[in-house]
Parts: C-alpha cells; sequence; structure tokens
C-alpha cells in the first residue's frame, strides 16, 4: 500500500521577532519531520566584540535584540563586573532589577496581548481584535506603557537603553523622580491581576508534558540577574559551569545555533521554567493570582505560558512598586572599573528565559573572546519536540486549522528570532 | 470615511534587531489611532493577515547581508509606491556592517561551527546602495514620536519635519551643559545627526552616534579635540565606528586613525 505524505508548510512566521518559518513531514499520520527554520540573517555580534572595550559591551549586545536591550545589557554588566570580581550592591543593585522589571512588563505584554492572544481568540492580529475587544486592547496597550515608563526613566528611552553601564548606572534618580512612577504602577498591578484572569479563562488544548526546566534560582528572590542555574532534574551548578553542563549544536536548517544539555537534550528557559522553580518565591499577591488560575506552583502546558506570563508580569509590577518604597539615592551612579585580565560570566532572566555572556578581557580592558547564548537558542530543540507530540494529536483538523495551532504552539515559546541569529519560517509535509 | 480606502502600509525586515519595527508597536497611544487612518497590510510581526500588494508605503528596517535579501528589496520597491528607511542598520548597514573592515569568512568561523551552512554576503550594506529611498528615516533606534511624523507626512502629502542639524545644537537648545566641556567627556554631538533629542549628555555621558553622520560633518576637527583630550587612535577608531560605522564620514574617519593605530 503507498504511504500518505502531507506536509505542513509556514514560510514566514508572523507575531515572533524575526524571520523564521515551519516545516512538518508526515508519511501516514505520523511526524517524520519538524524543522523550525531559522533564515533571519546572521549577525556575528560574537565576532566583532572582540577588540572592543569592555565598557563597550552592554551598548554593543543591547542591538542584538530590540525587544530585550535590558537583558542583553544586564548579562553584559554582570559578565564584565564578574571578570573584575566587583560585586553591585545596594542601591544600585535594586535599581538593575526594576529596570528589568520595566523590560518584563513591556516584553511580555507584547506578547499577551499582541502576539498570542490573537490565536486563542482567532483573530489575525491585535488591530482585528481590537475590533471586537477594544477595551481588552486598550488596557494591555496602557500596561505596555506602564513597563516602557520603568525604562525610559531609568534607561534613557524604551529601545537601546542609554543609561546602563559596567558598574552600576551614568545617571541615578532621587526617590522623588522614582516615585513619579508608582501611581501608573499601581494602576498597571491591577490591571496585571485583571490580565491574569483574563488569560485563566482563554480555552487551551490539554497538552501537558514533561519537561526539563531551567532557570536560575535565588535563595531571597524571584531571579533577574543572579542565582545557580538549577533544573526540576536535579541540575544545580555555578554560572561559570554553564558551558560544562551545555553545548551548542549547528544545525544546518537554521541560522541560530541549538543548544542542548550535554547527555540530556532539549530543556525549557523562560517564564513557565522560572515559574516551576521559583514559584514560592513570588511576592504573595502573584502567588494568591496563579493559585486562583488553577496554577498551583507547577505549569506543564505551554500553551498556558500566556497565564504565567501574566502572573509574571504581575509580580514585576510588585516588585518594582516594592523596590521604589525602599528607595534611598546612592551616594554615586556607579562603581569605578579599571581594567583588569580576567574572564567573566553571567546568566540572567531575560524575558524569554536565561540568557548567558561569557567575556575574556586583556588587562587593558580589550575584548578577547565573547560567547553569548540567548534564550531562544535553548528552546529551539523543545519547540521541535513540542511539534512532534502535538502534530499527531490534532491531524484529523483541516490543514489551515492545523497550521495555525502549529504556530500557535511555536508561538507559546515568544520566540526571538533576532536574538537566535546573532532566529523562524512552518512548512508542515504530510506523506 | 465610507467608499474611501485607506493607503496600505507594509513593513520590510532585513538583518536587524527588530527595534526600529517595534517602535510602531510601541506607539501605546497612537497605535490604533493610526489603524483608523492607514490600512496595515504586511507587517509580520505584528499580523498573520497579508494582503497582497502594491503598497502605498513601505518602511524598510534592516541591512541587506545575504545574496536573498539584495534580490528581495528589488521586489519590495517594485511593489512600493513611497519607500522609507527607518534606522541606522537600513540607513547605513548598522552595527553588522562592522563585518566590512574585517573578512566575513573569519567573523563565519568564529560564531559558526559549520561555516558551509551560512549564505553571508561579505558586506552590509545600506537600502540606497540597491534601490532609490524616497526618505531615510536615522537612529539606533529610531524615535517613535519621528515615526508618526514621517507617517502623518506620508498621508498629508507633505515633506517631514525631521530636523538636520547636529545633536549638538539640540544640547544647546535644551539647555544641557556641554559634557565634553564641563567634563571632559568624548561626544560625537558635533557631528551627529538629530534625533534623539540630545539625550545621552543629559545622562552624564558623550553621544556615541545613534543618528549616524549629519550633514558636512567636520569629524577631523572633532578627532583633533578628541586626541587634545587625551584619546588615543583606536579609541578615536572606536568613537567612528560604532552603530553607523559604515557611514562615509565616519567610515573615512575611522581608516584614518586605524591606519595611524597601525602606523604606531
Amino acid at each position: 500500500m503507498k504511504k500518505k505524505t502531507k506536509t505542513i508548510k509556514v514560510d514566514y512566521l508572523a507575531r515572533v521577532e524575526g524571520e523564521g518559518g515551519l516545516y512538518i513531514k508526515m508519511k501516514d499520520d505520523a511526524v517524520v519531520d519538524v524543522k523550525l527554520k531559522i533564515f533571519e540573517p546572521p549577525r556575528f555580534f560574537e565576532a566583532f566584540l572582540r577588540d572592543r572595550d569592555f565598557r563597550e559591551a552592554p551598548d554593543i549586545t543591547a542591538r542584538i535584540c530590540g525587544i530585550c536591550p535590558v537583558a542583553y545589557q544586564m548579562s553584559a554588566v554582570h559578565a564584565m563586573e564578574n571578570a573584575l570580581g566587583i560585586k553591585i550592591q545596594g542601591p544600585l543593585r535594586d535599581l538593575r532589577r526594576l529596570i528589568y522589571c520595566g523590560e518584563w512588563i513591556e516584553s511580555h505584554v507584547l506578547h499577551i496581548y499582541m502576539l498570542h492572544a490573537p490565536d486563542f481568540l482567532g483573530y489575525q492580529d491585535a488591530i482585528q481584535m481590537a475590533k471586537d475587544h477594544k477595551a481588552i486592547v486598550e488596557r494591555g496597550l496602557k500596561l505596555k506603557k506602564a513597563g516602557n515608563e520603568i525604562v525610559a526613566l531609568l534607561g534613557g528611552r524604551e529601545i537601546h537603553p542609554i543609561n546602563v553601564k559596567v558598574g552600576g548606572f551614568y545617571k541615578v534618580f532621587s526617590k522623588n523622580e522614582l516615585n513619579v512612577l508608582s501611581e501608573n504602577l499601581k494602576w498597571a498591578r491591577d490591571a496585571a491581576l485583571e490580565t491574569v484572569r483574563w488569560t485563566a479563562k482563554l480555552p487551551f488544548p490539554e497538552f501537558e508534558q514533561d519537561y526539563e526546566f531551567v532557570a536560575l534560582s535565588h535563595p531571597d528572590e524571584y531571579p533577574f540577574n543572579e542565582g545557580r542555574l538549577i533544573s526540576n532534574r536535579g541540575l544545580n551548578i555555578d554560572i561559570a559551569e554553564y558551558e560544562n553542563n551545555f553545548v551548542e549544536e549547528h544545525v544546518e536548517h537554521s541560522n541560530a545555533l541549538h543548544s542542548v544539555l550535554k547527555g540530556g537534550g532539549s530543556y525549557f528557559v523562560g517564564p513557565m521554567a522560572r515559574f516551576n522553580l521559583n514559584f514560592k518565591r513570588l511576592s504573595p499577591i502573584a502567588r494568591q493570582a496563579a493559585e486562583e488560575a488553577g496554577l498551583k506552583g507547577v505549569c506543564q502546558n505551554p500553551f498556558k505560558s500566556i497565564i504565567v506570563r501574566s502572573i509574571e508580569v504581575l509580580y514585576a509590577c510588585d516588585e518594582a512598586l516594592r523596590i521604589i518604597e525602599s528607595y534611598e539615592k546612592p551616594d554615586r551612579p556607579f562603581e569605578e572599573m579599571l581594567p583588569a585580565e580576567g574572564e567573566g560570566f553571567s546568566c540572567t532572566e531575560a524575558p524569554r528565559g536565561i540568557l548567558y555572556h561569557r567575556y575574556k578581557i586583556d588587562n587593558q580592558g580589550k575584548i578577547l573572546e565573547a560567547k553569548i547564548v540567548p534564550p531562544t537558542s535553548q528552546n529551539q530543540k523543545t519547540i521541535e519536540n513540542d511539534l512532534y507530540k502535538f502534530v499527531p494529536k490534532y491531524i484529523q483538523l483541516p490543514q489551515e486549522e492545523l497550521t495555525w495551532q502549529c504556530e500557535q504552539a511555536i508561538r507559546n515559546y515568544d520566540p526571538c528570532i533576532s536574538c537566535a541569529t546573532h532566529f523562524l519560517k512552518l512548512d508542515i509535509e504530510r506523506n | 470615511m465610507s467608499g474611501k480606502t485607506k493607503p496600505k502600509l507594509a513593513v520590510w525586515k532585513f538583518a536587524s534587531c527588530d527595534g526600529c519595527q517595534l517602535s510602531l508597536l510601541d506607539c501605546e497611544d497612537e497605535l490604533l489611532a493610526i489603524t483608523q487612518e492607514i490600512e496595515i497590510a504586511n507587517f509580520p510581526e505584528a499580523s498573520r493577515a497579508v494582503v497582497k500588494g502594491p503598497y502605498d508605503l513601505s518602511l524598510v528596517e534592516g541591512s541587506i547581508t545575504t545574496p536573498h535579501d539584495a534580490e528581495r528589496i528589488h521586489q519590495i520597491r517594485r511593489s512600493s509606491k513611497f519607500l522609507i528607511t527607518i534606522g541606522a542598520c537600513a540607513t547605513s548597514g548598522g552595527i553588522q556592517a562592522l563585518r566590512n573592515f574585517k573578512d566575513v569568512n573569519e567573523f563565519i568561523s568564529i560564531v559558526y561551527a559549520t561555516p558551509a551552512y551560512i549564505d553571508s554576503l561579505q558586506k552590509s550594506t545600506p537600502i540606497s546602495e540597491h534601490i532609490k529611498v524616497d526618505f531615510e528615516l536615522r537612529g539606533c533606534p529610531i524615535n517613535k514620536m519621528q515615526l508618526v511624523e514621517v507617517i502623518s507626512a506620508f498621508l498629508k502629502g507633505r515633506k517631514p519635519n525631521t530636523p538636520a542639524h547636529s545633536t549638538c545644537v539640540d544640547c544647546k537648545r535644551r539647555g544641557t551643559v556641554c559634557v565634553m566641556v564641563a567634563q571632559g567627556k568624548m561626544c560625537m554631538g558635533p557631528v551627529t545627526h538629530a534625533g534623539c533629542e540630545a539625550l545621552c549628555p543629559t545622562y552624564n555621558r558623550g553621544c556615541f552616534g545613534c543618528f549616524g553622520p549629519k550633514e558636512t560633518p567636520n569629524t577631523s576637527s572633532l578627532s583633533s579635540e578628541f586626541n587634545a583630550m587625551g584619546a588615543d587612535n583606536d579609541e578615536i577608531m572606536r568613537a567612528f565606528r560604532g552603530y553607523n560605522a559604515y557611514a562615509e564620514p565616519f567610515r573615512k574617519e575611522s581608516e584614518l586613525h586605524e591606519k595611524e593605530n597601525k602606523n604606531h
């Protein structure tokens, strides 16, 4: 009997950051190949960071991604400070958490309202969704703006902020200047709680999976800039051990390197990993909202990541308010950093998951070597694995509908292709 | 509005960080109003829906770095009545144009284990090297209010009001004390195109040239000043070799200092 082949193809994936596509090939309802294709052109950051001054890394690496520049700046400054053996403490450390709160809010809300929710409600985009759900889309835009306002004040502007430097900031603010953010943030915290309740009611496909979640873990706080790397399967390492535990593979169909656990295979980074591994360190209001949404510290269905992102937005608003409340202006905006030979490691929690940086610098402060592993490279293999399992379950759906669901399964990860090529295009082929 | 068709807007991406097109979605207060006036016909980052061309207005982000993209930009020009580049990548080649000063094959082997899988041109080039561009909006990233101005000007059929003077002038306009004179910090403000409202000096740092060269910039005079302040050739070279490194006045100045650096 002749075998029937079927393909699903998406040439250019929409509502993701950057250029990619999908190709799925099936033989008699069994998936034989899944390729998350990344044709976003490579930009070679790790190469042209060589010979630049160590102080230039936060501004240069920010340009890897217009959606999460703060993440690149945070990983860069912490890696350089690690190389120089300096740890930033006190209000400067708090201000770094605060600017990261702003980026989490801005990036998560963009994804929740403009990129992901239209899938659940059957709209091509948020603009169409606004025709039927104007108040919801307007709430999303206003909430996103509350995050951008933090970044714009602390960073100077929303995209590619200019105020972050190795050692601290170029300029710091008085408590009164930060207090300006509070009124909107109080509204934002309420709107974030509404967002959790709204996303919890969306229709979700049954798709509970067993993943290895990897995230930072810190004894006292929900992680942004600091902690050990842990997983639900026993990984527990210092950041300097990262490259002994993870390896990047270069595959033909992607301009983004695939990152896998040595001997372990694919793993899962991002909001769900952070949430599952750090639930008890969320603030009480965020924990309570999660429990009301039916997520008591465990979420194994990537389609529900939209709820988890909303919980993190709620947390970030709450945490931002806490930081502003307890803030006292530091004596100076930065610690002086003199160049010295060394190697530094850092991992911070970008909105999409862990972002690893490593640099070697010489005694003049010149960068000799740079290595950057963005969250999307780490999730690529997990995204492909999800599709292997998802497609057979929903194979009876008409092609157009199945294709859309596959796109949605990819968007669960909020993939950032611009990041991953320092990544996406969908073909489903049926045999 | 009844019976009137809205002009069609398309947003295109080449090698870039997505930040400039994100600026459109960052217009939280203006976005829904803009969509009342203009049909978003092709904007993959925001929508699955694709309306066929031709398009009345195309916004192009990113630089040309692959043989395929060098072909694709011509198709986009053919389907666009009016084409505007947005940001430093599309206008001058962007940060990835740093490859233009090195051997790209060496770069590929530094980042990728199997260089044969990578298809990349030797140089990262601005859109205007490939096709006719109707207007260039500067910045790394662009200023979103300037983007709203450019779209509004297009809708009304007038020239966009985006001043071409230097960033230095904007500091004077804002009353910011000069960071070069008062704090001895290197500042690219005198040679850099306006657009950011002279942001960096209000945060105690010198301009680092996100908006690229202004018209007729006196780069050599600024270099002499940097030199007098104690900067060496490598530092001066790096100052000009940033986010608009391949824009001609900046490129020439950085090459001069690279040469002098090697001669020493």
